[in-house]
């Protein structure tokens, strides 16, 4: 809200600035105009207090579920309650209206304490139709007893099939112990807009900021933030849908929850994964992103469209992902390292560019949005089925740097640290994210930008008369790059095995130097890296080990372990090739191990899977590999983030 | 992330470079009389000519013969993937517009596996020059067909002779929009080839030139019928396009006076079956290049990216003081 605000405040006549004050009276003025109709029968009404809170709402695709969820999880973190949010994507782009397969939405979970995931089953779910809303129960995602509004308008549907279907459904969900409250949103929104397949979605969200007691004024900041680049009628418009929903929620419903916010201290920003890897871009000081469009990274590259030039850089859309890459490499092989967002079948494409970048060590960033595969798979999901492709995915031997990261805001993070290795080592560095971190939103604390996240300007000195392109350190491996325009510097860059001077040389000595120093460098890094904090104690029955966005469900279900007494702890790794130091003692520490992971292994419980021939999770086959401990796994490849509930069941199935 | 710096640039050299500076130590590797050897020398003739400084020029090719070239020249090099030099040498060209991009692509790496990026070049017109080494084969990797290969020619992977008819890397450029400069040249008319190049290398933008290079290891009587009757070369001239010498004029007398920005001629003339044009087949100044529609208007400075993520953060900023605003109720 602020923005508008200080906009506002910022073309007073008497042209003086004083934002914070003009935001109060604003908020003040505003609040009780909003609230002067209502009875004050909210006051009477004692909200029930609780800590936390799932709250979904779901509508067909178009109709404004997705927009009311993002603006309900932005006005709770306003109030400082800890949120996440879920995107709940259809699985088609035009679903046909009122169909199970066209629900889409958003998951937002409202804690008082700060969150990581998005939990369990949902407490309370809004729905525009009974076919989303049934999508929703069929996947199991509503707690027993969870409370549903729904839109009313179907049972008198002139349709008779789907009058029948909604009552048939309703039925139903009653008879199975849902709370059901049936709500005439159409009624109520029909007076303000002719077509309510926009504007129903800010009516719901005024009802959901009653229920939550959350501040109006607030609300109605956050409506005008998100409709900023509409005209001033449709923001009155959406504004009264959302008085509309609030009043008519604290008139007819008996419901009212209160989640005691916890007030955060220093500013925080609430995006989603892909806006803090653009926002990390922008960051790290590199001028070129070459990409190829690709759910779920596309919208990260949107969004650096957007902002991009106005720090002079630019996103330049190949003709494909082998052309990205290579645009990539010939920015950073010119001085200007340059980074290549993609997700699985574009990261398959671009091997052999990778390739290249080792072999002739030049430094470059790839963002693989990991989502379901092999092939086209699920485009829209989340799943972690790219980390040995990322290792291992091209041909020969080709050390790069592989990291993933956690949360949103790792997402900023991760891409500026990734610049500054990519160009201390020449080598690639690929950063694993995934269509979940993608989508979810969560506050962090606003980053304060430092100079030295950029690289210095780039060298264009002569370089010594004697100096080789690649004279490798022999400790580290490490060489100093030359870069056109460097007068001395004048060398052929090579893919193939090449000599210190990088003349193509098929002596057998001089392609093992190649590869020695090559490998080198990667221990040179390794040898950097921290050893990653146990989560929870030092020692147990238990160690769950994951990598990137399953960190916050596992985490949480740790945390319910513990508190049930139970000796299990977690470790989270951020870099996954190389591995720092000291995980092996850590994993020795604990009697059993097990990852938990967002991609396929056998379970060995069918007649078929024995020990001979079990496929693990990747990470685990990594850590058995690497440490020689017999490490179990565990994953899932439902398309969606893992929840916390079945984390800590599984783990319970491990301890007995 | 700042623009290069200059100061080291500014003790200008008062010495001349001689073609020898252009030469790199490693002696060309190409089979005797390979056409390739007439394109280097041409090059570096070109560089010495315009006083390249070695160090600002930069020969990105793909994989095969032809693509060997950067390892002859002094100057800096990208020998990268078999393919991919077009989206290389973009890369390179896009955030450097000071350095001089030069492209060595075979019909292979060209016409074949990198036909996608090939398009799409012509379609930025990025400021470089491309020399395709038409030798009409794969030469690395011992003669196979290649796209541009005539019809019926046998080849260890047609061994009773391609089925296909030669795609026509002319009139393919010439059908792209933005094209902006295409020609054409022989590896055994030197001093044409010559003139051509340096023509190409004064175009700013996607300067197109084809070589046809023989490649006598594997197609050693290919292109005679050519070399051996200066009449079946229609040399284009044009005040404005190529001008031959009293020499060249007096062998090659069969000539066409051709006005390079004449684009549905220039389709006619590449599309010429019985006889080889020789020449600038179209020129059109006008055509953006890429880099300078991307540019970008400010250099991004530590201070810009910090008022531009300032911004951004603002947007999706909350405050501290918005909880307070709700305590005041
Ligand atoms: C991805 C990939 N596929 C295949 C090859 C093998 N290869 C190298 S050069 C070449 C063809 C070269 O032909 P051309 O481009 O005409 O160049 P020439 O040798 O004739 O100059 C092939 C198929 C390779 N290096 N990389
Ligand atoms: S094989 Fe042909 S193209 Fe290759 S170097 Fe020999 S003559 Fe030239
Ligand atoms: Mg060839």
């Amino acid at each position: 809200m602020k923005p508008q605000v200080r906009a506002e405040a910022e073309t007073k006549p008497d042209g003086k600035k004083s934002p914070a004050k003009a935001d109060k009276k604003k908020a003040q003025t505003r609040k009780p105009a909003g609230k002067k109709k209502a009875p004050p029968a909210s006051r009477r009404r004692l909200a029930e207090a609780v800590t936390e809170h799932i709250v979904e709402i779901v509508s067909d695709s178009g109709e404004g579920a997705q927009r009311c969820g993002q603006s309900f999880g932005s006005i709770a973190a306003r109030t400082g309650l800890g949120i996440w949010t879920v995107e709940i994507i259809p699985a088609e782009i035009q679903p046909p209206a009122r169909s199970v397969a066209g629900a889409s939405g958003n998951r937002v979970r409202l804690a008082s304490r700060r969150i990581m995931n998005g939990g369990d089953e949902a407490d309370l779910v809004v729905a525009f139709n009974e076919q989303v809303l049934l999508s929703r129960v069929r996947a199991n995602e509503l707690k027993p007893g969870c409370i549903i509004l729904l839109e009313s308008k179907w049972r008198d549907d002139p349709d008779p099939a789907i009058a029948q279907s909604y009552a048939e459904v309703t039925a139903e969900l009653t008879a199975a112990g849902y709370r059901l409250h049936e709500i005439p949103m159409e009624e109520e929104c029909v007076r303000f807009v002719p077509d309510t397949r926009r504007g129903k979605n800010m009516f719901a969200l005024g009802m959901l900021c009653n229920i939550y007691s959350l501040d109006l004024a607030l609300a109605q900041a956050q409506v005008r933030f998100a409709f900023r680049k509409k005209d001033e009628k449709i923001i009155d418009i959406n504004l009264e849908l959302l008085d509309a929903g609030y009043q008519w929620a604290d008139a007819n419903l008996d419901l009212k929850f209160a989640i005691k916010a916890a007030r955060p201290r220093d500013p925080q920003i609430v995006v989603n994964g892909n806006t803090a890897l653009a926002l990390g871009v922008v960051g790290s000081g590199m001028e070129v992103c070459a990409m190829y469009p690709i759910t779920p990274a596309t919208s990260a590259s949107h969004y650096l469209s957007d902002i991009f030039e106005k720090v002079g850089c630019v996103v330049h859309q190949a003709e494909d992902e082998i052309s990205a890459c290579a645009f990539a490499i010939g920015a950073s092989y010119a001085g200007k390292c340059a980074v290549t967002i993609t997700s699985g079948p574009g990261l398959s494409l671009k091997q052999e560019g990778i390739g290249l970048a080792v072999m002739a060590e030049i430094p470059l960033v790839v963002v693989d949005v990991q989502r379901g595969g092999p092939s086209t798979g699920q485009p829209t999901k989340a799943e972690q089925g790219d980390l040995l492709a990322a290792c291992f995915g091209g041909h020969g031997d080709a050390p790069k740097i592989i990291m993933a990261a956690a949360t949103i805001e790792d997402c900023f993070y991760s891409v500026i640290t990734a610049r500054k290795i990519a160009e201390t080592f020449n080598m690639v560095v690929v950063v694993l994210t995934d269509a979940s971190l993608a989508t979810a939103q969560q506050p962090f604390p606003r980053p304060r930008f430092r100079e030295d996240w950029l690289a210095p300007p780039i060298d264009q000195s002569a370089v010594p008369e004697d100096a080789k392109p690649y004279d490798w350190d022999p400790r580290t491996g490490m060489i100093e790059r030359f870069i056109p325009g460097q007068p001395n510097g004048m060398h052929c860059l090579t893919g193939l095995a090449h000599d210190r001077a990088s003349r193509v040389a098929y002596d057998p000595e001089v392609n093992e130097e190649g590869i020695r120093n090559r490998s080198l460098k990667l221990a040179a890094f390794q040898r950097t890296l921290k050893t990653p904090p146990v989560h929870g104690g030092d020692e147990g029955d238990l160690l769950l080990v994951g990598w990137g966005s399953t960190k916050g469900a596992i985490e949480e279900a740790v945390d319910r372990l513990r508190a049930e007494g139970k000796a299990v702890s977690s470790l989270h790794l951020k870099f996954l090739q190389p591995m720092a130091s000291g995980i092996k003692e850590v994993l020795q520490r604990f009697d059993k191990v097990m990852t938990i992971e967002n991609n396929w292994c056998d379970m060995p419980d069918g007649d078929l899977i024995d020990e001979y021939n079990r496929r693990y999770s990747s990470l685990a086959w990594l850590l058995r590999a690497r440490h020689l401990i017999d490490i179990d796994c565990w994953g899932e490849t439902r398309g969606q983030p893992i929840k916390p509930g079945r984390i800590a069941e599984i783990a319970r199935g491990k301890l007995s | 992330m700042h623009a290069p710096r200059t100061e080291c640039l500014l003790n200008l050299i008062d010495q001349e470079y001689a073609i020898r500076d252009y030469q790199s130590d490693i002696p060309p590797r190409w089979c005797t009389g390979c056409g390739d050897n007439a394109i280097l020398t041409a090059i570096q003739r070109l560089c010495r000519d315009e006083q390249l400084p070695p160090e600002k020029t930069v020969f990105v090719s793909g994989i095969g013969c032809s693509s060997r070239l950067p390892h002859y020249m002094n100057a800096y090099g990208f020998h990268g993937l078999h393919g991919r030099a077009f989206p290389v040498a973009e890369g390179i060209k896009m955030r450097r517009p000071d350095l001089h991009v030069f492209v060595t692509t075979g019909d292979g790496d060209c016409c074949s596996i990198g036909a996608a990026h090939w398009i799409h070049a012509i379609r930025y017109n990025m400021d470089m020059t491309v020399l395709l080494h038409d030798n009409q084969i794969y030469g690395l990797t011992k003669m196979q067909a290649s796209p541009t290969s005539p019809r019926g020619l046998k080849s260890n992977t047609t061994p009773r002779g391609t089925q296909l008819d030669p795609l026509n890397p002319l009139t393919v450029t010439l059908g792209v929009p933005n094209v902006s400069f295409v020609a054409q040249a022989a590896d055994w008319i030197p001093d044409v080839l010559f003139d051509i190049i340096s023509r190409a290398y004064h175009h700013k933008g996607f300067s197109f030139v084809r070589i046809l290079q023989r490649c006598p290891e594997y197609l050693p009587h290919r292109f005679d019928s050519w070399v051996r009757d200066p009449a079946s070369m229609r040399l284009l001239v044009h005040p404005e396009g190529l001008q031959l010498s009293a020499a060249i004029s007096r062998t090659y007398r069969n000539q066409e006076v051709h006005d390079p920005s004449n684009l549905d001629r220039a389709r006619e003339v590449a599309s010429l079956t019985e006889e080889i044009p020789v020449g600038i087949l179209y020129q059109n100044p006008e055509v953006p290049c890429y880099e300078d529609l991307r540019e970008g208007e400010r250099p991004n400075t530590p201070g810009l990216i910090r008022t531009v993520l300032d911004e951004e953060f603002e947007k999706f900023t909350i405050w501290p003081e918005d909880h307070d605003e709700v305590r005041a109720d």
